[in-house]
């Protein structure tokens, strides 16, 4: 971490960027959050730890109409997401300064609290300097220890790889955390018969709040202003108010991002009702996949994508009734 | 004090919704929040913390204010009927019960809100002791004991094991315990006070069970309202509903109208200070920044709320917007940002 913050000053007082755009150590271990850091004295605050799974791409949209360029650390998965902006033309190349990070898989907290593990005050083991195997955690009934990888993140466990699909430079080791196929739940979905795919997923959507934080937090999701808050359009936006906009809402949304999704996993990660958001993400990745060849949106910024370029030999509409 | 045995307790619900409606913590699809008790209902009373609070119980997200069908020429409107059946919340912990305090405040002071004024007349609030608070909870600092609900809750119960003990406050909580009294039997608070102890114990070893609302409260508008600690608090937030559709004290809602093909369905549902079209009116918006309507949260709970309500804060420390913000932000931060300038 010291690593980081000692480029980012450099960068800072030599010119190069005019911010940084990082994680700012929480008031516990576990809660650091995402900000910007204008001079060199702020980044005492800076901290790069297991908890820091936030993605910072889409806070580039906003960083893209700042003057100067904006330092920026991003973790493999997150590059992709930036490339996927920058295909757009939502992020500005020039403005940023891409720092790759290493990432050996990211945390969540509830996985920890899962495990019974309450009253905590500290965690240990979540710096990232080591191999990340154990996390020792301090809690008010003593100390407790968890595999590191019983703790991650849904998404890490089917994590896309450690490469990083863009930078200016790299700083840190990855490690690889996949342990689970990426398309077993997708799968697991596509098996039940149509009674029970309605059931699973009404019981899933019949939980949601309607917070927006999946559409706020999504780097595809990133239209000035979403129809849906716009007053002239016939919906709740804050309410289900009828069981149509509760069980579409997600599923009109998995269809915008689709072709565009990154499978980042934010969405699931915000969730605070715990829905698997990312399998509707995930059955349309896994479509285009099938229906035109591998495809991942965000390796690259260039280059035609599947849904949005036109060839013969495309599946027709006719695909859906065809194959059940 | 009463008692009931665990294994009896579908008995008692079975009971109460013979002749009631009975909400309580349940669990579904992986997530425990309050809803309507049924037979093959999944009961969870050992989750600390529902998802959103209790809330919706008495302030549900949506409902409908009135109903307008056309026929021909003519038009017939048709109000929602108040709530007319008795109903028990079963399960509120301290905070959440204080978090209905907090909407008593506003909604049965003039002018009176009818739905909601229904719903308290009508509801019995059952209280659930917090035998295990967790990190995130600081309902202590607003003078709450998880460990003794008390406030406007008509019965107080502990979880003892195998037992549940109950006590009766108020003359509601009188009424539904003479209904349920074939299955209780008498019991002595011994037991509770040693649970007490052994909550009050943790609660003083919570990391957050120290904060100080020192500098907070009505008179300090102007000195808050114009920091610029604000400016980079409110970085991160990602202007979702998350904390204040968890929060058991938010209030704000807003009315729209649905159109039902033949009609109007005016509805009230939750708004959030942190949507874009919160308090939008005809001439626009008088919060045209995320930095305003996110300093608008929390203004409202420490300053404006206690300026119109002899001091009383609006936040209850249940610590649900601290669990789920997506950005890490929460209350809590902002309180220790005001208190590390202050010094």
């Amino acid at each position: 971490m010291q690593e980081l913050i000692t480029r980012a000053k450099e960068l800072l007082e030599n010119g190069t960027v005019s911010r940084v755009l990082g994680w700012k150590v929480g008031d516990m271990p576990y809660n650091p959050e995402p900000a910007f850091f204008d001079s060199a004295d702020t980044l005492d605050n800076f901290v790069y730890n297991g908890f820091c799974g936030a993605n910072l791409s889409k806070y580039m949209i906003e960083a893209s109409t700042l003057e100067g360029k904006t330092l920026v650390f991003l973790k493999p998965c997150d590059t992709y997401s930036f490339n996927q902006l920058l295909h757009e033309h939502r992020v500005d190349r020039d403005k940023a300064y891409i720092i790759g990070v290493g990432c050996k898989g990211k945390l969540d907290i509830d996985m920890i609290k899962a495990q019974g593990i309450k009253g905590i005050k500290d965690i240990k083991g979540a710096e990232m300097s080591d191999a990340c195997d154990t996390l020792t955690i301090d809690t008010i009934y003593g100390e407790k220890s968890c595999a590191y990888s019983k703790a991650m993140l849904a998404r890490c466990h089917v994590c896309k790889g450690k490469e990083h699909k863009i930078y200016d430079e790299l700083i840190g080791e990855s490690k690889d955390t996949q342990d689970q196929e990426r398309f077993a739940g997708v799968e697991y979905i596509e098996s039940m018969t149509p009674e029970e795919k309605f059931e699973f997923f009404r019981n899933e959507l019949s939980k949601c709040i309607r917070c927006n934080a999946c559409r706020n937090v999504c780097p595809a999701c990133s239209c000035r202003k979403c129809v849906f808050d716009s007053n002239k359009f016939d919906s709740a936006q804050k309410a289900n108010v009828d069981s149509f906009e509760e069980k579409m809402f997600h599923i009109i949304r998995a269809f915008h991002v689709a072709g565009r999704c990154t499978d980042c996993g934010e969405c699931s990660r915000v969730c605070p009702q715990g829905i698997p958001l990312h399998l509707f993400n995930r059955k349309f990745i896994k479509d285009i996949n099938e229906f035109y060849g591998d495809f991942s949106a965000g390796e690259t910024a260039d280059g035609d994508r599947p849904l949005t370029s036109f060839t013969f030999e495309d599946v027709e509409p006719s695909i859906v009734s065809e194959r059940g | 004090m009463y008692k009931i045995a665990k294994e009896n307790l579908s008995a008692l619900f079975r009971k109460i919704s013979e002749t009631m409606g009975l909400y309580l913590p349940i669990s579904s699809a992986g997530q425990t929040n309050f809803g309507a008790w049924a037979e093959d209902a999944d009961v969870d009373l050992t989750t600390l913390k529902t998802v959103k609070s209790a809330k919706d119980t008495f302030f549900p997200q949506s409902e409908n204010l009135y109903t307008c069908t056309t026929e021909d020429k003519k038009i017939t409107v048709t109000p929602e009927k108040l709530q007319e059946e008795d109903f028990v919340v079963f399960g509120m912990k301290g905070c959440d019960v204080q978090g209905i305090e907090v909407l008593d405040r506003v909604f049965l002071s003039e002018p009176v809100d009818s739905f909601y004024a229904a719903r308290r007349n009508h509801g019995t609030i059952v209280a659930l002791a917090c035998n295990e608070p967790e990190n995130s909870c600081f309902c202590n600092v607003f003078g709450i004991d998880c460990a003794d609900p008390k406030g406007i809750a008509d019965v107080a119960t502990w979880d003892m094991g195998d037992f549940l003990y109950w006590n009766p406050i108020t003359e509601k909580g009188e009424k539904l315990t003479a209904y349920l009294s074939d299955l209780f039997e008498g019991a002595d608070d011994t037991a509770v006070d040693e649970l007490k102890n052994s909550i009050h114990n943790i609660v003083d070893k919570l990391p957050y069970s120290d904060l100080s609302l020192e500098g907070w409260g009505g008179d300090a508008l102007d000195e808050k309202f114009n920091s610029p600690i604000w400016e980079e608090l409110y970085k991160p937030c990602l202007a979702c509903g998350t904390c204040t559709f968890v929060c058991p004290t938010c209030q704000c809602y807003d009315i729209k109208d649905y159109n039902t093909g033949n009609g109007v369905q005016r509805y009230r549902c939750w708004d959030s200070c942190m949507y874009s079209d919160f308090t939008m009116m005809a001439h626009g918006n008088n919060r045209t920044s995320q930095m305003q309507r996110y300093r608008q949260r929390f203004m409202h709970k420490l300053v404006y709320y206690p300026a119109n309500n002899d001091g009383v804060f609006s936040c209850v420390g249940c610590g649900r917007c601290v669990d789920k913000c997506p950005s890490s932000l929460n209350i809590v931060k902002v309180i220790k940002a005001f208190s590390k300038e202050a010094k």
